[in-house]
C-alpha cells in the first residue's frame, strides 16, 4: 500500500515528538533528529509528486474509514507542488540556519527545533488535508507555534506583535470555523469532495453564501490581505532569523493555497463567479493591496521590514490573480504561490546572513556590504530581480500569466497596480543596492558586539571579508539557481501541474 | 413582525449565539487592557462551540452513548438514529475547546512576558512607551 | 475606535443573521446536519468499533487523526509556556527560615548560600505558613482526585470521559498540590525534566500506535492492525484506550508545565 502521503506529514510529527524528549537528554541530538525528519518528508513529497504525475490524484484514507465518515488525504498535482515546497524550503532552512538559532535563542535550541518541525507539520497537514474541520486544527498548530516563535524574537516588540497576531489570528481562525459550521449545517459533510457535490444544488441559498464569505475572510485575514495586514509587518519583522526566513515564504502562500483549493475543489468556480458578484470587487481590493503594500514598503527604514511589506503587495497579486475568473489569472496565481515562497525565502536568506553579521539590518548599516559579504549581496540581488520580474528570473513569468489574465478579463485596473508595483519594487531595491554598493563603510560599522573579540579593524580601505556561514550561502546558492531553473521550466509546471488541476 | 417572532423563536439558539459573540468581538476590538482583550477572546470562542453544540440537538433524542446491549450481531442490535442525538459536533467541539485553551495559555504566557518588560498591561500605556523607545 | 469597533460588530452580526435565515430550526430532527453523517455513526459505530460512547467511537476512531494533532495542540502550548517564559538566570536573592525559630534570613550575596536541611528550609520571598486544615484536606483529597482521574481516562467508551477530561483532572491535581503547599513541593515530586519527557511521551504514544499500524501494512492509526498481538475481541476499543492513555498523559504534563511556568513567571522557585 502506498503510505506516502502520511509519511510526509507523520515523519515531521514523530521527529518533533523523539527530539521533544532528548532535548531533555542531550540538546545536541535535536537538530540531527529535526533534519533526518525534514529529510525524510522531503523524500517522500518529491516521490508523492512523481506518484501524481505519472497516475493522476492519490486518495489516502485515515485509519481506512471511507471518506465522509473519517478523514481522507487527497493528493493531487497542487498538493504535491506545494508539499514539495514547502518540505524543500523548511529542509533547506534548517541547514541554512543552525548557526543562526544557536546565536539567537542559545539557552532553549532543543525546543526552538521542536516548535519549527511542529510548524513545518503543520503546514503540511494543512496542504495534504482533504476535510474541512481538520484543516483548521492544522492551522490552528501553525498559528499557535508561529504565535511562540514570534514572540522569542525582539525582547522589546516580540511578545507584544506576537500578541496582537494572536488576537488576529483566532479572529481568523473563528471565522473560518464558523463557515465551515455553516456548511456543515446545510451540507451535513465536512469532506471537501462529499461537500463539492452538495453544493451546486444550493447554490441560491443565502446560508452558503455567508458560509463561502466567512471561510474567504478567516483565510485572508490569516493571510494578510491589505486592509486585514496590520499584524503581518510587526510579526515578521521582530520574529528571529532561523523561523522569519521559514513562515516568511510558506505562512501566506499556504493561506493563499487554501484559498484557491477552497475555491476550485468546495465551492467550485462557476458557483463562485457565476452566481456570485464578488470578483470584480476582489480584484479591486488585490489592486488596492499591491498599490498599498509597494507604498508602504518605500517609507520603511528597516530592511525587514521592507521586505515583509513587500510580502503583503505579493499577496495582492495571487488574490487579484484568483479572482480574476479565468484560467490564465489562477494559473498566474498557483505558478506564484511557488516562485514567491522561492523569492521571499531567497532575500529572508540573505537578510539573514546579514543580521548573523550586523546585528541590525536598517538602511544605513549596509553601506558597503558589496565589498564584506559579495556572495550573500549576489543572492540578493537575483532575489530582488525576482521580485521585480525581470527575466529569466521566476517572478517574470507568473507576472506574465497575472498580466494575460488581468487583459484578458478587462481589468486593466489591475493590470497597470501589477507594472506600478514592479516598478516600485525596482525603486525600492536599487536605493539598497546603492547604499551596499556606492557609500563607503563606515568606522564602527554594525560590529557594537562582535568587534571586541574579533579585533580585526575595519578601516575605510581594509575591505575584510566577512561572509556568513558556509552551511548559509550553499543554500542561498541553491535557492538562486532554483530560482532560475523554476522560472526556465514555468512551461513544464503549467502543463504538467496546474492545468490538469484547473480542468 | 407577525413572521419575523416565529423566526426568533424557532432559531434562538442562533440568535443566542451571535449576541455572545458580538459581545466577545466587541471586547476584543475595542477593550483597552490586555487581559479584558483575552477575556473577550474566550467569550468569542465560546459562542463559536455552543453554536456547534446546538447543531447537534435533535428534539426527542438522548446524549449519544448507546444504551443496553448490542454487542450481539442479531436481531434485536438494531440502533434507531432518532433515538440519539448527532455525536459530531461534540467531537469537533472537543477539539475546539482544547485549540481555545491552548491559544488562551499561550497568550497569557505572553501576557506574562509583556507584564515583566513593560509593567503594564494597558495598552496606549504600551504604545506610549514603545513610541518612547523608538528614539 | 469604539464606534469603529462598534461598526465592525454590528456587521459582522447582521452578516451571520442573515445567513441563519435558512438554516433549520433548532433541534430539526430532519436538518441535514442530523441526518447524511450522523446516522452513519449512529447505526454503524457499535457494530464496527463496539464501543458505545459514539462521542469516543468518533474522537477517537473515525476522527482519530484530528485528535491526535489536538493532542499535538495540546504539547504545542505547553512547549510555547515552556520557551516564552522559561528563565534560565540563576536566583539573584535567597530567602531561608530558621525552622527553630521561625526567623527569616535574606541572602543577597551568591557565594554565602545555606545548605537548606533541617535547621533551614528554603523558602520564597512572600512566604505564608501553609494553614493546616488546607494542608491536610489537600492531603487527603489528591489520591481521590488521581483515582477519579484514571478512571475518567479508562472508562472513557462507555461513559463520558477519555484522555483529555480525566488528564485535566489528573493535571488539576497536582496544581492543588502546589496551591495548598508552594511551588517547591510539587517540583520536588514531579521535576521539569519529568514533566518535559512524560508530555513529549505521551503524544509519542498517540503518533507511535498510529505510525506502529502503518508499519504493520495498515493505514494510520488503523487499529485493527494490532489484530496479531491482541486478538480480535474489542480490539478497536483496546486501540483507543491505548491512545487515550497517551492524551492523557500529555495533558496532565501540559496542565502542570503551563501552571508552573506562568505562576513563577518561569523562574520555577516561588508559586502564588
Amino acid at each position: 500500500m502506498n503510505n506516502y502521503p502520511a509519511i510526509v506529514v507523520i515523519a515531521p510529527l514523530l521527529g518533533a515528538f523523539f527530539a521533544g524528549i532528548t532535548a531533555w537528554v542531550d540538546d545536541r541530538f535535536t537538530y540531527p533528529i529535526a533534519l533526518t525528519a525534514l529529510g525524510i518528508a522531503l523524500a517522500a513529497a518529491v516521490n508523492d509528486l512523481f506518484l501524481v504525475l505519472s497516475s493522476g490524484p492519490i486518495q489516502y484514507t485515515m485509519a481506512g474509514w471511507m471518506p465522509p465518515m473519517g478523514i481522507e488525504y487527497r493528493i493531487d498535482g497542487l498538493n504535491a507542488m506545494v508539499l514539495v515546497l514547502i518540505t524543500g524550503i523548511a529542509f533547506l532552512n534548517l541547514v541554512a540556519s543552525f548557526k543562526n538559532v544557536a546565536q539567537e535563542t542559545p539557552d532553549r535550541t532543543g525546543a526552538f527545533y521542536v516548535m519549527y518541525l511542529l510548524f513545518v507539520v503543520g503546514l503540511l497537514g494543512v496542504v495534504s488535508t482533504g476535510d474541512l474541520f481538520n484543516l483548521y486544527v492544522l492551522i490552528e498548530i501553525t498559528s499557535l507555534t508561529s504565535y511562540t516563535m514570534i514572540a522569542l524574537g525582539d525582547k522589546d516588540r516580540g511578545p507584544l506583535s506576537s500578541l496582537n497576531y494572536v488576537f488576529i489570528g483566532v479572529i481568523g481562525a473563528s471565522f473560518y470555523l464558523l463557515g465551515v459550521g455553516y456548511i456543515y449545517i446545510i451540507t451535513g459533510s465536512l469532506n471537501m469532495g462529499d461537500v463539492a457535490g452538495m453544493i451546486p444544488a444550493m447554490s441560491s441559498s443565502s446560508s452558503l453564501l455567508v458560509a463561502f464569505i466567512l471561510c474567504i475572510l478567516g483565510v485572508w485575514i490569516k493571510m494578510a490581505l491589505f486592509p486585514l495586514h496590520v499584524w503581518l509587518p510587526n510579526a515578521y519583522a521582530y520574529s528571529p532569523v532561523g523561523f522569519a526566513r521559514v513562515v516568511a515564504p510558506l505562512m501566506t502562500k499556504v493561506m493563499v493555497y487554501v484559498m484557491v483549493r477552497l475555491m476550485v475543489t468546495v465551492f467550485g468556480l462557476d458557483y463562485i463567479f457565476n452566481t456570485l458578484n464578488l470578483a470584480q470587487g476582489v480584484v479591486w481590493l488585490g489592486t488596492f493591496a499591491v498599490l498599498a503594500g509597494g507604498i508602504m514598503a518605500l517609507s520603511q527604514n528597516n530592511l525587514k521590514k521592507m521586505l515583509t511589506y513587500i510580502i503583503v503587495c505579493e499577496i495582492g497579486y495571487m488574490v487579484g490573480g484568483a479572482w480574476l475568473g479565468n484560467t490564465l489569472g489562477m494559473t498566474g496565481a498557483i505558478l506564484h504561490i511557488v516562485n514567491d515562497a522561492l523569492m521571499t525565502f531567497a532575500l529572508f536568506l540573505a537578510v539573514g546572513n546579514m543580521v548573523y553579521k550586523l546585528g541590525r539590518v536598517d538602511l544605513n548599516d549596509l553601506s558597503g556590504l558589496f565589498g564584506k559579504m559579495p556572495w550573500t549581496m549576489a543572492g540578493f540581488v537575483l532575489a530582488a530581480f525576482s521580485i521585480v520580474g525581470v527575466p529569466p528570473t521566476c517572478g517574470f513569468f507568473s507576472k506574465w500569466y497575472l498580466i494575460l489574465g488581468a487583459f484578458e478579463a478587462g481589468a486593466y485596473h489591475f493590470a497597470a497596480a501589477l507594472l506600478i508595483s514592479s516598478l516600485i519594487c525596482a525603486v525600492l531595491f536599487f536605493k539598497v543596492f546603492e547604499i551596499c554598493f556606492f557609500e563607503p563603510m563606515a568606522e564602527d560599522h554594525g560590529h557594537d558586539v562582535a568587534e571586541d573579540d574579533s579585533g580585526h579593524g575595519h578601516g575605510k580601505d581594509a575591505v575584510a571579508m566577512e561572509e556568513a556561514p558556509v552551511s548559509s550561502l550553499a543554500t542561498l546558492g541553491i535557492v538562486s539557481i532554483a530560482l532560475i531553473v523554476v522560472g526556465l521550466y514555468s512551461g513544464t509546471i503549467v502543463d504538467k501541474v496546474i492545468l490538469p488541476f484547473l480542468k | 413582525m407577525t413572521d419575523f417572532l416565529p423566526l426568533i423563536v424557532a432559531k434562538y439558539n442562533y440568535w443566542l449565539y451571535i449576541i455572545l459573540m458580538m459581545i466577545g468581538l466587541y471586547a476584543m476590538i475595542v477593550k483597552n487592557n490586555l487581559i479584558k482583550k483575552l477575556v473577550g477572546m474566550n467569550i468569542f470562542q465560546t459562542a463559536i462551540i455552543l453554536f456547534y453544540v446546538s447543531i447537534g440537538y435533535k428534539r426527542g433524542a438522548t446524549i449519544p452513548i448507546i444504551q443496553g446491549d448490542h454487542s450481539g450481531h442479531g436481531a434485536e442490535a438494531i440502533i434507531k438514529a432518532a433515538d440519539y442525538i448527532n455525536p459530531l459536533p461534540h467531537v469537533l467541539m472537543l477539539t475546539a475547546i482544547v485549540v481555545s485553551v491552548a491559544t488562551f495559555g499561550v497568550a497569557m504566557a505572553l501576557c506574562v512576558r509583556i507584564y515583566q518588560r513593560y509593567n503594564t498591561l494597558e495598552e496606549d500605556e504600551l504604545r506610549m512607551r514603545l513610541s518612547e523607545k523608538k528614539i | 475606535m469604539k464606534l469603529f469597533g462598534f461598526i465592525i460588530v454590528c456587521l459582522t452580526g447582521g452578516l451571520l443573521l442573515y445567513g441563519t435565515g435558512e438554516l433549520p430550526d433548532w433541534g430539526d430532527p430532519h436538518s441535514p446536519a442530523s441526518i447524511h453523517l450522523s446516522n452513519d455513526y449512529i447505526e454503524h459505530a457499535m457494530e464496527q468499533t463496539e464501543v458505545p460512547n459514539l462521542v469516543t467511537a468518533v474522537l477517537a476512531d473515525y476522527r482519530g487523526y484530528d485528535t491526535m494533532f489536538e493532542t499535538a495542540v495540546v504539547f504545542c502550548a505547553g512547549l510555547a509556556c515552556f520557551l516564552l517564559l522559561r528563565d534560565f538566570r540563576p536566583k539573584k536573592e535567597y530567602y531561608y527560615r530558621h525552622v527553630p525559630t521561625g526567623v527569616v534570613l535574606h541572602v543577597k550575596n551568591n557565594e554565602r548560600q545555606i545548605a537548606p536541611g533541617k535547621e533551614f528550609e528554603d523558602v520564597d520571598k512572600d512566604w505564608v505558613p501553609s494553614d493546616t486544615i488546607i494542608k491536610t484536606v489537600c492531603r487527603i483529597l489528591i489520591p481521590f482526585i488521581q483515582i477519579y482521574a484514571l478512571y475518567v481516562v479508562a472508562h472513557g467508551d462507555f461513559s463520558p470521559g477519555g484522555g483529555f477530561q480525566g488528564g485535566v483532572i489528573f493535571g488539576s491535581s497536582f496544581i492543588l498540590l502546589a496551591i495548598s503547599y508552594n511551588l517547591k513541593t510539587l517540583m520536588k515530586r514531579v521535576s521539569e525534566k519529568f514533566l518535559g519527557i512524560f508530555s513529549a511521551a505521551g503524544v509519542l504514544v498517540y503518533v507511535g500506535i498510529g505510525a506502529f499500524s502503518m508499519v504493520l501494512g495498515g493505514h494510520f492509526l488503523d487499529y485493527s492492525q494490532y489484530i496479531p498481538f491482541f486478538g480480535e475481541h474489542h480490539i478497536r476499543a483496546l486501540g483507543m484506550l491505548g491512545v487515550e492513555i497517551g492524551v492523557g498523559m500529555a495533558v496532565t504534563a501540559v496542565m502542570a508545565i503551563i501552571y508552573i511556568n506562568i505562576v513563577s513567571e518561569g523562574r520555577h522557585d516561588e508559586g502564588l
